[in-house]
């Protein structure tokens, strides 16, 4: 039976530099008592709360240093939160860890195969440390090697492997044990797109198997491509949730138009606010305006005409089409690649 | 408690340690032998030390072999896997309590003790002979000071690796390896250091001068030593308080 994973209200802030991939945002100075030297207290998760069924590809989209990895880490036993709950199915992850562990598989943001052994080695002890036995953790390793196109490399120490193959086998590794979640941290970072083509395949023919996926990235496309609902975190908590479908059509107008003039002026923009079709400005640095409308480039002639007579000579146009960017930038003025 | 997870990191570490047999040998060996020689043949061979050293040399010996083996076996990979490789990882997502992994650690790192221990007895006799008189006269506190000394060395790595940045590993060799050797009557009874009577007691704080002495006691009683409950009790003070330390420190390192 398929399990889902549901987080509450969680909070973690780490008093040093948080662990590697899971670095927090924002940083804060809170003067610690007695006069010492002051602490840096950095807020990674802000009150977190998700629901993910049982069953589904849900993806956590955003950039990096939201708290994406962390709420993995919590999730995953190896971050306490500083408040809240989470669970996996029904299991408390603070209070139960073995019985979470059983059901959850991890592919980290970084590898971290274990360079003491060979290809196989590494899933056959994977799968021994589950109790699985003998003929079939054989079994599966080799079935795993040859899906992900490590069998020619099966008895070969990791340390000589490539990014792209040390990732493969993660992923093997994590499903080693048949887990019901699995948990992907961002899985295609540094990934050709051939083996990103094969990853996402993977993870599909994996889901139609029943089980849960919870991925993160930064990648947009990835996002869109794999997921059926999304949230969209930024600064430790939840900005947006819904299918990628959905989130985009929460966009106002959905097109997005990036502005540019010599010089701006309040007037400029409500000027542009009144044009048929435009449902939102936004004054973006001193000479710009993001423009939400619901059509794109037919809206340009007007708007150079109605900037000329301004005075404001329309120099840079970018024009997007309903993307989970525009929706990233509509929430948080900011780009997901910033 | 998970007893075929446990066992798998057991088979786990043997599997990696048999696959570096000869590494392994040489680091836990060649040192002693060395010593062995030199201080043992050579200096007892030509007149500097009188032939009675070499009794009193070997169970020093055998005292640093075991505690080093058993710190070096559980420290270095430890230091390499939680800040480099991380490939304990995989262990911390197995299905069982993190301080399960740690006693892991400690068992397979007490093992590794036991084994380096045992062999430079025999290593060190050949080198030594003849004129070395062992005897064993209760193999049962033999068998017990052993045992305690792989603990407090397993231990001990345990709290350190868990401890120690990678980039302070030459450091904990200058602060902590050199001067426990020097000052863990290793080379000298505990009562040597009677002209010295500040420095005798500081010693005390050093497990290792008990591993030296208990082994002296126990192996060739005919030489001075302290007395065997004296240091049962201080072995087993110790076991206590690495332990708790290193479990401490390994709970603090694998969740963040």
């Amino acid at each position: 039976m398929a399990v889902g994973v549901r987080t509450q209200d969680l909070r973690k802030v780490y008093n040093s530099s948080p662990p590697a991939g899971a670095a927090g945002g924002f940083i804060a100075r809170a003067d610690a008592k007695g006069g010492k030297q002051p602490k840096t207290q950095i807020p990674a998760l802000d009150g977190l709360s998700l629901e993910i069924l049982p069953g589904e590809i849900f993806g956590l989209l955003g950039p990096n240093g939201a708290g994406k990895s962390t709420t993995v880490g919590v999730l995953t036993t190896r971050v306490r939160p500083t408040s809240g709950q989470a669970w996996i199915g029904d299991h408390d992850v603070w209070k139960e860890q073995a019985q979470v562990k059983r059901l959850i598989g991890v592919v980290p943001q970084r590898p971290n195969l274990d360079f003491s052994l060979t290809a196989r080695e590494i899933l056959i002890f994977h799968a021994a440390y589950f109790g699985i036995g003998s003929k079939q953790r054989n079994d599966r390793a080799d079935a795993l090697l040859e899906k992900f196109k490590l069998t020619e490399r099966a008895h070969q120490m990791v340390r000589g492997f490539s990014g792209g193959m040390m990732q493969r086998l993660s992923i093997a590794r994590a499903m080693m044990h048949d887990p019901q979640v699995l948990f992907l941290d961002e899985p295609s970072a540094g990934l050709d797109p051939q083996t990103r083509i094969l990853l996402w395949e993977i993870i599909r023919e994996y889901h139609q198997a029943g089980k849960t996926v919870l991925l993160t990235t930064h990648n947009m496309e990835e996002a869109d491509a794999l997921c059926q609902r999304l949230a969209i975190v930024d600064h430790g908590h939840v900005i947006a949730q819904g299918t990628p479908v959905d989130l985009k059509a929460s966009i106002p107008g959905g097109y997005l138009l990036r502005l540019r003039f010599g010089n701006q002026t309040a007037d400029l923009l409500q000027r542009l606010q009144a044009l048929a079709g435009v449902r939102e400005v936004r004054a973006a640095d001193s000479t710009g305006a993001d423009v939400y409308a619901d059509r794109g480039g037919s809206l340009i002639p007007e708007i150079a005409t109605l900037a000329a007579n301004a005075g404001a000579e329309l120099s840079d146009v970018h024009i997007s089409e309903p993307s989970l960017e525009n929706l990233f930038l509509h929430h948080t003025g900011r780009s997901l690649r910033d | 408690m998970n007893w075929k997870t446990f066992g798998a990191m057991l088979a786990r570490d043997a599997h990696v340690a048999r696959r570096n047999a000869i590494q392994l040998f040489l680091q836990t060996f060649l040192q002693p032998l060395l010593f062995v020689f030199i201080f043992g043949r050579v200096m007892v061979g030509s007149g500097y030390m009188p032939a009675a050293y070499k009794s009193l040399l070997l169970p020093g010996i055998i005292a640093i072999s075991m505690t080093f083996t058993g710190i070096w076996a559980v420290a270095m990979p430890l230091i390499a896997e939680f800040q480099w490789t991380r490939e304990i990882e995989d262990r911390l997502l197995a299905p069982i309590s993190v301080g399960w992994i740690a006693i892991e650690k400690i068992i397979a790192g007490m093992l590794q003790a036991l084994v380096a221990g045992l062999a430079v007895i025999p290593l060190a006799w050949l080198v030594l002979r003849p004129g070395v008189e062992i005897s064993i006269r209760s193999p049962l506190t033999f068998a017990l000071i052993i045992v305690l000394v792989a603990g407090f060395s397993a231990c001990g790595g345990l709290a350190l690796g868990c401890s120690i940045n990678q980039q302070h590993i030459g450091l904990m060799f200058s602060m902590v390896m050199t001067p426990m050797i020097f000052f863990g009557c290793t080379y000298y009874p505990w009562s040597a250091l009677k002209t010295f009577p500040i420095l005798q007691k500081l010693v005390l704080i050093n497990p290792l001068v008990y591993a030296s002495e208990g082994l002296r006691a126990t192996l060739v009683p005919q030489s001075p030593h302290l007395a065997v409950t004296a240091v049962l009790i201080a072995l087993v003070f110790f076991d206590v308080l690495l332990l708790v330390v290193g479990l401490h420190q390994f709970e603090k390192k694998s969740v963040s």
